[in-house]
């Protein structure tokens, strides 16, 4: 049995199942409530449940998208954007690591791009994608043009290094500490890297989804109520 | 028959720990402690509205030196629990610790890594007022109630009498878990 | 002689001497350190101190009364609320954000439902008067921010009649909100979808009540500070920063308006229907804390007009939906204000319990279950009290949200402190502190 289409998704959504095309499965959730496989008679054990996330956009991508990424591509140079997603209206450039600081350059210098306000980064872990297991995710605002950009660029969990854009925008100074603190993802280059949020001495990096929720068990008389994230759940 | 219809008058009877109870409920100074959420609801009970200065409890101290209660508003983090105890600490005996809002009493609804569940981990609680945040007049009560406490509480020998009977009859308390009945 | 003092130890660390002071001990720390050869003295301002909006630390290297360097130690109050809202559903998370910037807990909820309702793609489907009950409740809250900002920073200062005057017009605020969700503070009333429930009876008058009390008192803060000597002293030219500075920095909010220029989210990119609204941008020149200032006074009158005609179209306005038609997005229960406070209106338990099975299946599956929200990521900033708030909202596709993770403006605007700080004098700090206007719940979420 599979539920691919969940009958209680709104009537209205279009995007973002695994069905639309060009959609990038990224995991496969099986079972519910705890259980797994065939042997449970309730059937919730068989669900089945892709995880798929809006992939590339073809070209055109439409409104301004167009111009700004081909003057990007041409700055930026060849293998700099991996890939360009048009999602509800907003654009997200996937960037390669290596060249995320010459395309942030590049975006806050250039006359027709100008993207000078850095609004912040914001990790993803996503467990599943092998190789690319972590994400950061920037968000940037073009004042002079009235525009909005998001960059993504992805780390392997074995290898969490990704070049710290603060020598570009000075703002990313705390976003990237804070982004460190809570997903571990080293920011090279970055002029102090320490924990920001947490004690110093914290061990892990609490936001990662294979760091428990860290609550305890709420006792009442004769009863106990385990933290949310050990109790059974729809997934 | 009692001493008190021989004494002439104008002369008051009472107790030392009665006289000084009331001494010290009158004059309890807060010391500071804003968290969260919970701590501009403490400010507005200091302000015209609710104004704390009824109670004469409007002198918010910023030195723990000189407050005697410890309102403790708003959700205590695993970052400042050790600087929330050497505050404690620095405060002068005799003092008291309120513990205002569900985050600091039992870590309220954050019941994850970040958060201390309740601040009765760190410091002894006196008071616990619930509430999400606390209307000033659940403040203004956990003031009164409080000072009430203050008011009756022991010295000297009888002090220690009854922290030691505090303490036989926490020690067979039974937990929680294996009370019985109502949710309550 | 100095280690012998109660009230301020002097220990030998390998930074040199620690002195652990809390106040009114600093004859002490003086003269302990005329023993030492080099004199920098690295002041530890925090994380509990008054002054300091919270649980904010301040680390100062002074030269006399001037700093040398500023550093700020946050993190005081993380309470972990990204990773909270990942266990519950979409709705619940509206009950989560709200607890952040305590100050302005509709605008967190508005920038969470703002993007969910984008993932979801209902974002023209929203009802008229559910943008407008939003807009209503985000400019009241403006107000109340803005008095708690001008309140708190004139005590900080000395100026404690500003800061009692400020709670007096803040209460009336908080009755208005009280009045329309039921809460003081901390409401969960902007639910993805809509809001949670309909004006109650006698709301506008009340709205049209508030409306003339603040015409009448908002004057008296122009009165009692705009002119002041002592408060144009402390203010003037604290806290420099300008235009080129607040970009690099990501500064936005009452900061970048005071350098002189409109930069205002809600005419730039509108958002629930501002570009409806007549309102202006208030705009200051001096870059400086008495800008922010004015700026804050200025945006409160403009808050007020944006209420006016909210009042106005909420008038014509009476009956309609204020939650989305979907009813699978939609809450399934009217909420209604019962004898207990809030709850399920009676109606709709009659309804579930005892006439329609399919009602009470949906109830549940809604309640329990939630409903699932589409795979993708979206990110719609609007503009708190200060500065671009948006949140990254991350699905994938499930009932829960992946990652929710804020901008906070508390957060990108702090970090302007270093600079705003630096070669000002101890006192100053406070000022430009206070003129940056963090909420440490908003800062560390
Ligand atoms: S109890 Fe509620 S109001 Fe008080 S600090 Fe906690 S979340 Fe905030």
């Amino acid at each position: 049995m599979s539920d691919s289409q969940p009958e209680n998704l709104p009537a209205t959504s279009a995007a973002g199942d695994a069905q639309t095309p060009g959609a990038e499965v990224i995991d496969q959730r099986e079972g519910m409530f705890g259980v797994r496989g065939t042997g449970d008679t309730s059937g919730f054990g068989g669900l089945k449940r892709q995880v798929a996330l809006p992939g590339g956009t073809p070209k055109p991508y439409g409104s301004w998208f167009d111009g700004a990424v081909d003057k990007l591509e041409g700055l930026a140079g060849e293998g700099a954007i991996e890939k360009v997603v048009v999602d509800r209206t907003e654009l997200t450039l996937h960037v390669a690591r290596e060249h995320l600081v010459s395309v942030a350059q590049h975006l806050r210098d250039d006359e027709t791009l100008r993207f000078e306000l850095f609004s912040g980064v914001s990790g993803v872990h996503y467990p599943q994608e092998t190789g690319r297991e972590l994400h950061a995710v920037y968000h940037l605002a073009s004042i002079t043009h009235n525009r909005r950009i998001r960059l993504e660029v992805s780390a392997p969990d074995g290898d969490a290094h990704i070049p710290s854009v603060c020598s570009v925008y000075p703002a990313a100074d705390w976003h990237e500490r804070e982004t460190w603190d809570f997903f571990g993802i080293v920011f090279d280059g970055h002029p102090a890297l320490t924990r920001i949020q947490m004690p110093d001495d914290w061990p892990g990096h609490p936001q990662r989804k294979d760091y428990p929720l860290g609550g305890i068990d709420v006792e009442y008389k004769g009863a106990v109520i385990p933290p949310p994230d050990t109790r059974r759940s729809y997934n | 028959m009692g001493l008190e219809e021989q004494l002439p008058a104008g002369v008051l009877l009472g107790t030392v720990e009665g006289l000084l109870g009331y001494m010290r409920k009158a004059s309890l100074w807060p010391a500071t402690f804003g968290l969260a959420c919970c701590a501009i609801e403490m400010m507005t009970t200091g302000a015209p509205r609710y104004d704390a200065a009824r109670f004469g409890m409007e002198v918010f101290r910023a030195s723990p030196r000189q407050a005697d209660l410890m309102i403790v508003a708003g959700r205590v983090s695993q970052k400042m629990a050790p600087v929330l105890r050497q505050i404690y600490d620095q405060m002068a005996n005799p003092k008291w610790v309120l513990a205002m809002g569900v985050c600091a009493s039992s870590g309220g609804m954050f019941n994850n890594y970040a958060v201390v569940q309740g601040v009765d981990h760190v410091v002894p609680v006196d008071m616990y007022l619930p509430g999400c945040p606390p209307r000033p007049e659940m403040l203004l009560d956990a003031f009164l109630k409080i000072h009430d406490q203050i008011q009756h509480s022991k010295l000297g020998a009888h002090k220690l009498a009854l922290q030691n009977e505090q303490e036989a009859a926490a020690l067979t308390a039974a937990p929680t878990i294996e009370m019985k009945g109502l949710l309550r | 002689m100095t280690t012998t003092d109660p009230y301020a130890d002097a220990r030998s660390t390998t930074e040199g001497k620690v002195f652990t002071v809390t106040g009114q001990d600093w004859d002490s720390v003086v003269a302990g350190l005329g023993e030492e050869p080099e004199e920098r003295v690295v002041v530890n301002m925090g994380p509990q101190h008054p002054s300091t909006h919270g649980v904010l630390r301040l680390i100062l290297e002074l030269e006399g009364e001037t700093v040398t360097e500023a550093r700020c130690g946050i993190g005081y109050l993380h309470t972990g609320i990204e990773k909270n809202m990942e266990f519950r559903s979409w709705t619940q998370g509206v009950t989560f954000v709200t607890r952040m910037d305590y100050l302005s807990p509709f605008y967190n909820e508005t920038a969470y439902c703002l993007s969910v309702e984008r993932l979801l793609g209902i974002e023209d489907q929203i009802p008229e008067k559910a943008n407008v009950l939003r807009v209503l409740l985000m400019e009241l809250n403006r107000i109340s921010s803005h008095l708690v900002c001008i309140a708190t920073g004139g005590m900080e200062i000395g100026a404690l009649t500003v800061m009692t005057i400020g709670f007096r017009e803040r209460e009336m605020t908080l009755d208005l909100f009280e009045l329309i969700t039921g809460l003081r503070m901390n409401h969960a009333f902007v639910r993805p979808g809509g809001v949670a429930q309909d004006l109650p009876a006698g709301a506008l008058d009340k709205i049209r009540e508030y409306i003339t009390w603040m015409n009448k008192h908002l004057p008296e803060y122009a009165e009692l500070c705009n002119a002041n000597p002592i408060f144009k002293a402390r203010l003037n030219d604290v806290g420099y920063l300008d235009l080129a500075g607040c970009m690099a920095l990501g500064i936005t909010g009452p900061t970048v308006r005071s350098t002189g220029y409109a930069l205002d989210l809600r005419k730039s990119q509108p958002y629930c229907g501002y570009e409806t609204y007549d309102f202006d941008v208030p705009t200051w020149d001096t870059s400086d804390s008495y800008g922010r200032f004015r700026v804050r006074l200025q945006e409160m009158w403009e808050s007020l007009k944006i209420v006016e005609q909210c009042a106005d179209r909420l008038e014509k306005m009476d009956g309609e939906p204020v939650m989305v038609a979907d009813k699978k997005i939609g809450w399934p229960a009217q909420l209604a204000v019962g004898a207990d406070g809030m709850g399920n209106s009676l109606d709709h338990i009659k309804h579930i319990m005892g006439e329609s099975m399919e009602a009470l299946i949906h109830h549940f599956k809604l309640v329990t279950e939630g409903f699932r929200v589409p795979a993708g990521q979206a990110y719609v900033p609007i503009e708190s009290p200060r500065g671009e708030m948006g949140a990254h909202v991350v699905s994938d596709g499930g009932t829960k949200p992946y990652r929710v993770h804020f901008r906070d403006p508390s957060f990108a605007n702090l970090q302007a402190m270093p600079i705003m700080c630096e070669g000002s004098q101890v006192a100053d700090v406070i000022v430009a502190v206070a003129s940056l206007d963090p909420v440490m719940g908003g800062v560390d979420r």
